[in-house]
């Protein structure tokens, strides 16, 4: 693609010009080459979005919250672009997104884009386009990006390495004390919301919660998850109020990352993972092997961190240096 | 390795609940190896338009059982000609009359499909007749 289309296609992106932004998601989803180009010219316009991640248990209320915390945001003024994740069949490769069905008040809003992705066979818990689709609405102009993850087990841990901040969603119910405990998803917490709240047992979940998090090792900063109890949308003015008070926790939870320069360890996470991603697609283990080992991969990181060139840049430059090797 | 999967949408327009059908074609198409959207019951032509739209679907299948079709389905189409997307093909399925049909093809719905119709015969008449648009700007 030649530089003039490059930059017709960005100023149709930063327009907010829906067909283009979809198409291009499209083409990353279905890995057209020209798509990974248009990529590699918009990366150093990113960097401006924050990103929050839902995430938690099939049924456990992730796209409605996402619903309400697009009004939420909206309130205070603020774009929302949307990535929504469902599973693709392993069987015949179709799949069924169907959050959306939460996310009807939204229509005529051009301040609110969403997308629904299908994993393509990913097991994190997302879907390999996601990286690349926050890049396109961060571009796009959208201050807040909500990923909303598949329904997830206990191990599908790739939303922390794609979100500034990263909300895991319980329901009471779902097992006994020890689960609060146990490593993978509990983890990643930033925030702990209980939804259903007006559920039997919810009471006994917020209980063992907080035993968990009292056994916690103090996290990077002194950031303690706080945990906020939702009820039920059949009430749906108190629970868009109890929303309201989660999206103020997401973004007391931003400030500290940015206060405590957090968020810059957060974005060399990030990039560390967009980086490792992109060589992968292209070479070999071996090949990510021996870079590790004389730091040329972290020097990288650096400059993907400073928005200065993208993953996608480097992991060509590596094809083509050990290509000629070979010969 | 790139791979072109076809993205449908199914979707109600209008005031009928009766989403049976609806829900058994987003099955259908789920496990003939499409990406389907569902957006469940109720929904207006504005709302159809611009959830296409962002999910840049090739395909709109659109169910009504209340006898609004006549209105309903053309809209959707009218509304996507004005957002310059007509090359979203538009089909219609439900409870609709056949002396309907003629003006549905007339307003631009390419195809209708009422009870009965085998899913094989709506599965092959989608592979023969939509395309995904290549083009990006």
């Amino acid at each position: 693609m030649d530089q003039q289309k490059l930059e017709k296609i960005l100023n149709r992106i930063r327009e907010g010009d829906v067909r283009v932004v979809s198409r291009l998601i499209r083409n990353l989803e279905d890995r057209i080459p020209e798509a990974k180009e248009v990529i590699k010219y918009i990366y150093p316009h990113t960097g401006q979005a924050r990103v929050v991640g839902i995430t938690g248990a099939p049924g456990a209320g992730k796209s409605t919250i996402t619903d309400f915390l697009i009004s939420s945001y909206r309130k205070q003024g603020k774009t929302v672009g949307v990535l929504a994740v469902d599973p693709t069949s392993p069987f015949t490769g179709g799949a069924l997104l169907g959050d959306r069905v939460r996310m009807q008040d939204h229509a005529g809003d051009s301040g609110v884009f969403i997308r629904s992705l299908a994993t393509r066979g990913a097991l994190g818990g997302l879907s390999a386009a996601v990286e690349d689709a926050i890049h396109v609405l961060d571009v796009m102009g959208k201050d807040v990006i909500i990923i909303e993850t598949v329904g997830t087990g206990q191990s599908e841990v790739d939303i922390m390495n794609n979100a500034h901040t990263i909300v895991v969603v319980l329901t009471p119910g779902m097992g006994d004390d020890v689960q609060t405990i146990k490593a993978g998803i509990m983890e990643i917490a930033d925030i702990f919301v209980i939804n259903k709240g007006d559920q039997p047992n919810a009471a006994k979940l917020f209980m063992d919660l907080m035993r968990a998090l009292d056994m916690m090792q103090e996290c990077p900063g002194g950031w303690k998850p706080p945990i906020v109890k939702l009820g039920t949308t059949a009430n749906p003015i108190k629970y868009a109020e109890e929303i309201d008070e989660l999206r103020k926790k997401i973004d007391e939870h931003l400030k500290f990352l940015e206060d405590k320069k957090i968020i810059e360890q957060r974005e060399k996470r990030k990039a560390r993972v967009q980086l490792i991603n992109a060589i992968e697609s292209q070479v070999l283990v071996p090949i990510i092997d021996s870079l590790e080992k004389d730091g040329t991969l972290q020097n990288m990181v650096e400059k993907i961190a400073n928005k200065q060139v993208s993953a996608h840049e480097f992991a060509e430059e590596i094809k083509n240096m050990f290509c000629k090797k070979e010969q | 390795m790139a791979n072109r999967k076809l993205r449908i949408m199914v979707a109600k327009p209008g005031l009928d609940g009766h989403d049976r059908g609806a829900r058994i074609l987003a099955r259908f198409f789920r496990d003939s190896g499409y990406e389907v959207i569902y957006t469940g019951c109720h929904q207006t032509p504005e709302q159809i338009v611009e959830a296409a739209l962002q999910e840049d679907v090739d395909l709109i299948g659109l169910s009504c059982l209340s006898g609004a079709h006549k209105e309903l389905f053309p809209k959707v189409v009218k509304l996507l000609k004005e957002k310059g997307a007509d090359d979203i093909v538009v089909i219609g399925g439900g409870i609709i009359p056949e002396q309907d049909f003629q003006y549905l093809y007339d307003h631009g719905i390419k195809a209708v499909f009422t009870p009965g119709t085998p899913l094989e015969e709506i599965k092959k008449w989608i592979d023969e007749n939509v395309k995904v648009r290549e083009e990006l700007v």
